[in-house]
């Protein structure tokens, strides 16, 4: 399929090559290896591959068919039309990273509006061209801190409330960089405050990360551990949820070095776990220890204002082993898609969008406490998620709201041992008053049995 | 001609997208937590359309004309994977859902599995990393583990052939491994020589990109392999070449233990401007414990009347997640329609015919473009970009000329062996016309550059920008701007 070449064509290259056959390129192939067996299927016809497909993808329980109030990294936005009608255009789905500006501008100038519109965001000096997602981006701001250093601060503190495969990542990504992770043993007590977390920091700690909102949705000023953190000589990162930050302080307020986050949130389908987006912003003093793409504004031989791939000599194909990342490949189009999210929704859209996750969020926690036997886990203030204790256990809730044709939460006792019988329940836009006040009924029903 | 920054065209108060009302009564909110300023652009829906199509036609593309750019397999990407990958059924699925719920997804993801272990020559596979890079990391990973689980502590030595693709050397670096470079020899193979005299006990492998950056394969392979394997070491594989070998060699026979894929690559999914990438490993059997969790497994076994329950399993001695969830299912989806559309024989004919229109290239250039390792190539081949007789002419000055004739430049500096290297993969997608046109194109820029170099020099002429200050760019660090006016 899509080969264009007719026999005689083939026969005709084949003759300027001076082979008489296909086969006859292969001869540098092992002979005992050459041309095996591949027993797979034969082709289909597109016809058919749209039907196979539509029946994997009917095989799929969809959120237009359930109700979801899961959420734990992954969540249920609005995607305005718009963001697809661009992402679907062919000159940028169909480019290669912009390595060539002169035929690249395109790509290069949105993710200058990325760029851009992020540091505005999470009120950081610059941010990279992306990630593959929040976990990841969590796991390179471990390295650029221990580069920082030079490898001389081995510790690293993790918030037990930063996202638990977000943790895990970031420790198979340094099993062999000797670095100490210490604050989220399970022994310590989720409901533990961000400041607690400085008893860890000492002066062999290179970095403290905590998630804002926290993985059970509450929000804390981290003004104080920030200070704190600094007054040891170490970077203080935030892992964050950029729709959030439509509403609450940004993180560089608090004086964060990193601020990394998950951006599916901004116009990126669920998609059953990706593609998504990492998001990685920094202070400019730290932008030559930042891995990943960065585009800068110059000119070009015309005078005229241009866009190019800048500071290329930190990165792998140049550094090589000396490089603080091997990223390479990107999240090109997902970072394209959070650039048109957010140049859409603008000042008024991302305020109304925040204020609806807030606003619904806290009514549903309202009405949940009022049935019997659940209560919200937490009093801090929390932004669009939370977490219950149920009266039983959560997968037998679940399992029973799912009869209902809803979405429960997260079990958090998966994580967490202390949390056993806990639920995160996350909430958006998407959430209806009529959603949630069925929830709540179901609740009830689980309850009473 | 860019486009305007996005502070100028904000206008204060205008609206791009309206959400409804909230529909439950208001609950304050914690006034110290509150942001003072949202400095965000404000746009109507048609600015930004605007704005993003006339970006969008500054940009070339597959869509639009001939991208030969060598180790990127820059192949046409069909529309059906676009539309499959864009089902409700895919799209509006939340990675966390029970099981019971994303059966179609899980079979789908473990179909891909079978496919790539069919393809591969291997026993298992893990969908989770994100890209090549991704790949390479988790199979570096991997190694490291292997050796330690056999309390073979000592070895954490890896040797990168000097025509290995470019992330290998940080990609071992980041797992904690040194990496040694070994040369290559005068035919473009690994240096049987030096590679023997790395293979001692402190060896964890071998990073071997095969067909290697000069688009040549290994005419050594099974000694090379051998070698690393009578010395306690494992050979990794970057299948980021693996378009020159769907059907034509399984790399896991031959006793490469472990490879990533790069769908983004020889699975026709876009390269998207930069990514998403998606780049599954592949590994013999000694290697399967050690996969990064979850992979996808049949939890019950089907009846005829019904179908097998699809699962997350934990391997044994896994690496651990490499990231969060479990990949790029949407890549996946546009992988696995790309596999249905071809099934066997089309994916033979796949890297039949992206080694025909390779060595097509290198027979018509071969002649104005001094090639150094010059044999049969397999699906690209490196040409230099420079004449004794034309000493101001240098590959870059080439590579910008090409944009005049509306073609993408060649990957150029690289592979570092070559001098001036000009690396060229014209895919198996493009027509002998267009093939033709580029020969027709190259053969004229190289008259050029010895009757009127200066038409290189200052070129390109017709592109939205010509060539850009990047000295400036790295010296005034101008990374973003205000998104709002003042």
């Amino acid at each position: 399929m899509y080969l264009p070449h007719t026999d005689s064509e083939r026969q005709e290259m084949l003759a300027a090559i001076g082979v008489e056959s296909l086969a006859d390129l292969f001869s540098s192939i092992p002979a005992k290896y050459r041309f095996p067996t591949l027993n797979l299927p034969e082709a289909l016809s597109e016809m058919e591959v749209q039907q196979t497909l539509a029946e994997y993808a009917s095989d799929n329980e969809n959120l237009q068919d359930l109700v979801c109030f899961l959420g734990a990294g992954a969540y249920n936005h609005y995607i305005p039309a718009a963001v697809d009608s661009i992402l679907r255009r062919g000159e940028f789905y169909t480019a290669y990273t912009p390595y060539q500006p002169e035929v690249s501008q395109g790509t290069l100038q949105a993710i200058f509006d990325y760029q851009s519109l992020i540091t505005a965001l999470t009120g950081m000096e610059v941010s990279n061209a992306s990630h593959y997602d929040g976990a990841t981006a969590v796991a390179e701001a471990v390295t650029m801190a221990h580069a920082h250093f030079r490898g001389k601060r081995n510790r690293v503190v993790l918030s037990p409330a930063l996202n638990p495969m977000y943790r895990a990542t970031v420790r198979t990504y340094h099993a062999g960089s000797g670095i100490e992770f210490v604050g989220d043993e399970t022994t310590q007590d989720p409901k533990s405050r961000p400041d607690e977390l400085a008893q860890f920091i000492d002066s062999n700690t290179a970095l403290v990360v905590v998630q804002y909102p926290d993985f059970f949705g509450r929000i804390f000023d981290l003004t104080e551990l920030a200070k704190k953190t600094h007054e040891a000589g170490a970077l203080f990162a935030v892992s964050t949820y950029p729709i959030a930050l439509g509403m609450l302080k940004p993180p560089g307020e608090f004086d964060a070095d990193i601020v990394t986050g998950e951006g599916q949130s901004l116009g990126i389908p669920l998609s059953f776990g990706g593609p998504y987006l990492g998001i990685f912003t920094t202070k400019k003093e730290y932008v030559r220890k930042m891995a990943g793409r960065l585009v800068g504004e110059t000119v070009d031989n015309r005078g005229q204002r241009a866009y190019v791939l800048t500071l290329t000599a930190r990165e792998q194909h140049i550094r090589r082993e000396k490089a603080t990342s091997n990223i390479c490949s990107n999240q090109g189009l997902m970072v394209l898609a959070a650039a048109v999210y957010l140049s859409l929704l603008g000042k008024q859209g991302l305020k109304q969008v925040a204020n609806l996750c807030y606003q619904k969020a806290h009514y549903a926690a309202k009405q949940i406490t009022k049935v019997k036997g659940f209560k919200v886990w937490s009093p801090d203030p929390f932004f669009n998620e939370f977490a219950i204790q149920c009266p039983s256990n959560v997968e037998n809730i679940n399992e029973h709201l799912l009869e209902h044709g809803v979405l429960g939460g997260y079990d958090l006792g998966q994580d967490y041992p202390a949390l056993h019988n806990h639920m995160l329940i996350a909430v958006t836009e998407m959430n209806s008053k009529e959603e949630i006040d069925y929830l709540v009924n179901v609740l009830k029903e689980a309850s009473h049995d | 001609m860019t486009e305007p920054r996005l502070c100028e065209l904000s206008v204060p108060g205008r609206v791009g997208f309206r959400f409804p009302a909230a529909d439950v009564p208001s609950t304050d909110m914690p006034k110290d937590l509150l942001r003072t300023e949202l400095p965000m652009p404000e746009l109507s829906e048609m600015d930004v359309i605007r704005r993003y199509t006339h970006l969008s036609q500054l940009n070339h593309a597959i869509d639009i004309g001939f991208y030969p750019l060598g180790s990127c397999t820059m192949k046409y990407n069909p529309k059906i994977n676009e539309e499959t990958a864009r089902y409700t059924g895919f799209t509006a699925v939340h990675p966390l859902q029970p099981i019971e719920t994303v059966q179609g997804s899980l079979a789908l993801m473990y179909e891909l599995q079978e496919w790539l272990k069919e393809i591969g020559g291997f026993a298992g596979v893990s969908l989770q990393p994100a890209a090549g890079a991704h790949g390479e990391l988790t199979g570096v990973l991997i190694i490291r583990a292997y050796h330690k689980d056999r309390g073979d502590s000592k070895r954490t030595k890896i040797l990168i052939p000097d025509s290995a693709h470019g992330t290998n050397p940080a990609s071992s670096a980041m797992s904690g491994l040194n990496v040694v470079e070994i040369k290559s020899d005068a035919r473009g193979n690994v240096d049987l020589q030096a590679l023997k005299a790395e293979c001692d006990d402190t060896l964890a492998g071998l990073m071997l990109t095969n067909p290697n950056t000069l688009g040549l394969f290994d005419e050594h392979l099974e000694e090379v392999i051998e070698l690393v394997h009578k010395a306690g070491g494992l050979v990794y594989g970057d299948g980021a070449n693996m378009n020159a070998l769907l059907g034509i060699l399984k790399p896991g026979e031959v006793g490469i233990d472990v490879l990533h894929y790069n769908l983004h690559k020889t699975f026709s999914t876009p390269h998207g401007g930069g990514g998403p990438g998606s780049g599954p490993v592949g590994v013999r059997e000694h290697l399967v414990d050690f996969l990064p969790a979850p992979i996808v497994g049949i939890i019950e076994e089907g009846t005829d009347e019904i179908p097998p329950l699809y699962g997350f399993i934990t391997p044994a001695k896994t690496i651990g997640r490499v990231k969060a969830f479990h990949g790029h299912f949407g890549i996946m989806v546009r992988a696995y329609t790309y596999m249905l559309m071809h099934g066997a024989n089309g994916l033979r004919q796949v890297a039949e015919h992206a080694v025909l229109n390779a060595n097509y290239l290198l027979a018509k250039l071969r002649h104005a473009y001094h090639v150094p390792y010059d044999r049969i190539c397999m699906h690209e081949f490196v040409a230099e970009g420079c004449w004794d007789d034309a000493p101001e002419v240098h590959a870059l000055d080439i590579a910008k000329r090409l944009m005049d004739y509306h073609f993408h430049p060649p990957t150029n500096y690289f592979p570092l062996i070559v001098h001036e290297a000009l690396m060229i993969e014209p895919t198996e997608t493009e027509s002998k016309q267009t093939l033709d046109a580029f020969i027709e194109a190259m053969l004229k820029i190289a008259e050029e550059a010895h009757q009127e170099p200066e038409l290189l020099k200052t070129a390109p002429h017709i592109t939205p920008v010509g060539r850009v200050d990047e000295v400036r760019a790295a010296k005034d660090l101008i990374l973003a701007c205000n998104v709002c006016p003042d």
